[in-house]
């Protein structure tokens, strides 16, 4: 850390560091970021931009940047800020870490800070008519600023960068997102492959995909506004609310998270549940996506197959947590309430039965000449390509990038169990689904392992004393775990509020599937329209938590 | 085997000869008779194939299918009949209204066609033409047509999509239909749709027709699936690439007869393979097994009919809930790197083998 410290104070004097949280926090001011950025990137090796968090600091605005160094698995995290709350500007860093792209979008979406030389400036989620930026403190949250409007959208293909030249002058050029020739055909917000309400504007010629425009935020729900309003408990419940395939692993994190502020030491038997619960979840949720990659591409039987083996787990869920989805089962400081006495009996039973389907899968599914034909070779993404648009999960995997937090950044207990991390190396849709079923395997070895450990287990503990009413002191921390589709983050920001009923300063979740549909154009272009739902299959987003 | 055209001797006689009537008259009520007992049969076997298809589909599929409507969900068809003639037939701004609501009706013209066309049974052939094989190709290319209009006059994006891909797809695919029933037409002798279920007096031509007609039948099952735009090859319609295809826009009855005309399409092309290669309404004879063959004669032709055309019909819905999607450039590449090919040196093979006689 000492090392990074100083080769960063080399390559930037101006730049102050902060060692006191629980990762080094460089600060530096817009003017010196850009240079910094590339150094950091292409020096010293952060090629990974875990999360971009915009934060509204009452007298500034500004950025978190969290790198990562994905040869070392060194983090840091960058703060960039501006005092001007009026036209307030910083410098993008979308030409260096591509996932940028949208996620500065989105900070334009919810704090009005605009990215000098950002190439597609519009925003991410809400209407181009939408008054006012929500997420600052000062947003005028007047219902007749924003009536639900019931018009389209006015002006949707308009765009703008400000560009900056060699004098330091700002130059705003307006664009289009197509031309005026282009056949732009809607997929979507009602479509049946987006897997939710999605919108694809796509430019086509005859079959071919030249272009993909994103348009998100149908569903968005303002799960970050929301989670400013409420207690550290209650904003859990939104947590399952983004991946509902991912729920169990959504809260764990914030919860870890809160722990981690709080300094809570949750029991062994605790983290031993909610781990178990995250790789059964992480079962079904690939038993989900195969079903639904297969039904994407026209095999209707196919879907229904791995539905039959999803009942088992939901099966446990039911008995244990006390719902089917939406779980709310994990808590601060462990679970709600301690599992059933033949839980480990239903565990395993479900290994085996779900073990013993995976052959019936391949059979159906993973051999067939036209699958094989539609999968293999389509919608490629290089390991280069998944860092820089860091995509982890699955998708990065198969990819040959090797970002299992699992493994790159151990919580709970997943150092005392045995387990691979698989990896492909071609990155097409083929591996991305070969991979999900190889990954079920590996999670039932967990389980299995886990079963023997609960076995054993002596404690009877399941929940930490936890404080009725949270007080997190100032700071902020950030979380991640390997969600079903990816690394889930959370960053969480107390202002050390005095007051009984303390909520977060900023709660950001850094979805693992918003920056999925990142690479959606790139893998898309070129290939038939057919790929594209079979691309977008494979890459195995859900909508909700896009649209947070 | 009893000969059906005494019925329609019978009927003839009794209104050209008992009831007196002028030749004109009796082939008028003899038409309007045939007409009513066609569509009939029509409106039956579409309700009794979506039935069929939601009973394999719901068996492949570990599901239990309709069981709730009715004794083992017979009567859902009912309920989904009436429910789809009581919806609303949505009007659309801006399209060819005339072509619009013209579209459906060539699919099911050119499908009711064909279904005429169909040997039902021993005598009970509507009209033997000279060239019945060749009405049929013909007529299953008016379908085509009503498909690009639907599609053109939508006015929509995913239809005009939908639509383009049937012409490419329907087009190629019935190439392969086509030399397939040339190859037939080849090991008969003849196009009469009657004369090719005689000529399988003595064997089905699946069993006669040595390899070549094995390739024809196995290529047939594949065009025919292609042609009539079921899956893998379901590219117009693609719910998951297109949401409906060409008949997106549809709705209420319009939406309806495009369905049922889908589904007397399966009928009529597994009816077709059933005539082609399984001998149509001609029991199961083998050549030289005389007391076989008469206990096989005892089945009534009809039966036998519907029997192979139910069982070609299983492998058509075994094939579409088992297989995904192929994709368009595959699509037409089967079709005209392989398919056609194969079928043209096939067709070939079959002239070879029906000159120097190596048939059985």
């Amino acid at each position: 850390m000492a090392d990074i410290q100083e080769k960063i104070a080399k390559l930037c004097p101006e730049a102050q560091f902060d060692t006191t949280g629980e990762l080094l926090l460089v600060t530096v001011a817009d003017e010196k970021w850009h240079d910094l950025a590339k150094a950091l990137k292409e020096q010293l090796g952060f090629d990974y931009l875990n999360a971009l968090v915009g934060v509204d600091w009452k007298d500034s605005l500004g950025v978190m940047y969290y790198l990562t160094n994905t040869e070392t698995q060194d983090m840091i995290h960058v703060k960039v800020a501006t005092t001007d709350r009026e036209t307030p500007r910083l410098h993008t860093v979308s030409d260096l870490w591509a996932v940028a792209n949208f996620q500065e979008r989105e900070v334009y979406d919810f704090f009005g800070i605009e990215f000098i030389n950002h190439p597609d400036m519009r925003r991410f989620f809400l209407r181009t008519d939408w008054v006012g930026y929500p997420l600052r403190k000062d947003y005028d949250m007047d219902e007749k600023l924003n009536p639900i409007r019931l018009n389209p959208e006015p002006n949707e293909d308009d765009t703008y960068s400000l560009v900056e030249d060699a004098d330091g002058n700002l130059k705003r050029i307006d664009k289009k997102v197509f031309g005026p020739d282009e056949y732009v055909i809607n997929i979507g917000p009602q479509h049946p492959s987006t897997h939710g309400v999605l919108r694809y504007r796509t430019s086509i010629e005859g079959e071919l995909v030249k272009k993909v425009d994103v348009v998100s935020g149908y569903i968005h729900r303002g799960i970050e506004k929301l989670s400013e309003g409420l207690t550290y408990q209650s904003g859990l419940l939104y947590s399952e609310r983004m991946d509902y395939m991912a729920a169990h692993m959504n809260r764990h994190c914030l919860c870890l998270c809160i722990e981690k502020a709080l300094g809570i030491e949750v029991p062994h038997r605790a983290e031993l549940i909610r781990m178990m619960m995250d790789e059964l979840m992480r079962l079904s949720s690939h038993l989900l996506s195969y079903g639904c990659l297969t039904m994407d591409q026209g095999a209707t039987t196919a879907f229904f197959y791995p539905f039959r083996e999803r009942e088992l787990v939901y099966d446990i869920f039911d008995k244990n947590c006390g719902a089917r989805m939406s779980m709310s089962y994990d808590t601060i400081g462990g679970v709600t309430m301690d599992v059933q006495p033949d839980f480990v009996d239903d565990v395993r039973h479900a290994c085996d039965v779900i073990e013993a389907h995976i052959p019936e899968y391949h059979k159906l599914f993973s051999k067939n000449v036209i699958a094989l034909g539609r999968m293999k070779g389509t919608g490629v993404l290089t390991r280069e390509q998944a860092i820089n648009y860091a995509v982890g999960g699955p998708t990065g995997r198969a990819s040959g990038f090797h970002c299992d937090v699992r493994k790159t950044h151990p919580y709970s207990l997943y150092n005392e169990v045995e387990f691979d991390e698989i990896t492909y190396n071609n990155g097409d849709s083929y591996d991305r689904y070969m991979l999900r079923l190889k990954e079920m395997e590996e999670s039932i070895k967990i389980l299995r392992q886990c079963c023997d450990m609960m076995e054993k287990e002596e404690g009877h503990e399941f929940c930490a004393k936890v404080p009725k009413l949270i007080k997190l002191p100032k700071g902020h921390w950030y979380q991640q775990v390997e969600a079903s589709r990816g690394p889930i983050g959370v960053y969480l920001e107390s202002d050390g509020d005095p007051k009984p009923f303390q909520k977060p300063y900023r709660l950001h979740y850094q979805s693992p599937c918003f920056n999925l549909i990142g690479v959606v154009d790139l893998t898309c272009k070129d290939n038939l329209i057919a790929d594209l739902i079979t691309i977008t299959a494979s890459l195995d987003y859900v909508i909700p938590d896009i649209d947070r | 085997m009893y000969d059906f055209s005494v019925v329609t001797k019978w009927i003839d006689d009794l209104l050209t000869v008992t009831c007196g009537l002028p030749v004109w008259l009796s082939t008028t009520i003899e038409c309007v008779l045939v007409g009513v007992v066609l569509l009939t049969l029509y409106a039956v076997f579409a309700m009794i194939y979506i039935m069929y298809e939601r009973w394999v589909c719901a068996w492949i599929q570990c599901r239990r299918g309709p069981i709730r409507v009715g004794p083992w969900g017979l009567l859902q068809i009912f309920a989904d009949v009436i429910k789809i003639l009581t919806k609303e037939v949505i009007t659309l701004w801006d399209n060819d209204k005339f072509l619009f609501y013209l579209a459906p009706y060539f699919v099911v013209i050119s499908s009711i066609t064909m279904f005429a066309c169909l040997p039902w049974g021993n005598g009970l052939q509507i009209i033997d033409m000279n060239i019945g094989v060749f009405f049929i190709i013909a007529m299953s290319s008016l379908g085509v047509i009503g498909i690009l209009l639907a599609g053109w006059s939508s006015n929509s994006k995913y239809t005009l999509i939908g639509a383009m891909r049937s012409g490419a797809q329907m087009i190629s695919y019935e190439l392969s239909v086509g030399i397939t029933m040339l190859t037939v037409v080849c090991l008969a002798g003849t196009m009469s749709i009657t004369g090719i279920c005689q000529a399988q007096e003595h064997g089905w031509f699946i069993f006669t027709g040595h390899i070549p007609a094995i390739i024809a039948f196995l290529i047939y099952i594949v065009a025919a699936n292609a042609e009539n735009n079921r899956g893998p090859f379901d590219l117009p319609e693609a719910e998951h690439e297109l949401t409906a295809g060409y008949h997106t826009e549809y709705s209420g009855i319009h939406y309806g007869l495009f369905y049922l005309a889908e589904y007397l399409n399966l009928f009529v092309v597994s009816g077709i393979a059933a005539l082609l290669f399984l001998g149509g309404w001609m029991p199961l004879h083998i050549g030289g097994w005389t007391a076989f063959n008469t206990v096989m004669d005892y089945i009534p032709s009809p039966l036998w009919f519907l029997g192979k055309t139910f069982f070609m019909t299983f492998v058509f819905m075994w094939i579409r809930w088992s297989f995904p999607r192929v994709r368009i450039d595959q699509m037409l590449g089967l079709e005209w790197r392989y398919l056609m090919p194969i079928g043209l040196v096939n067709l070939v093979v079959m002239a070879v083998c029906v000159s120097m006689g190596w048939h059985f």
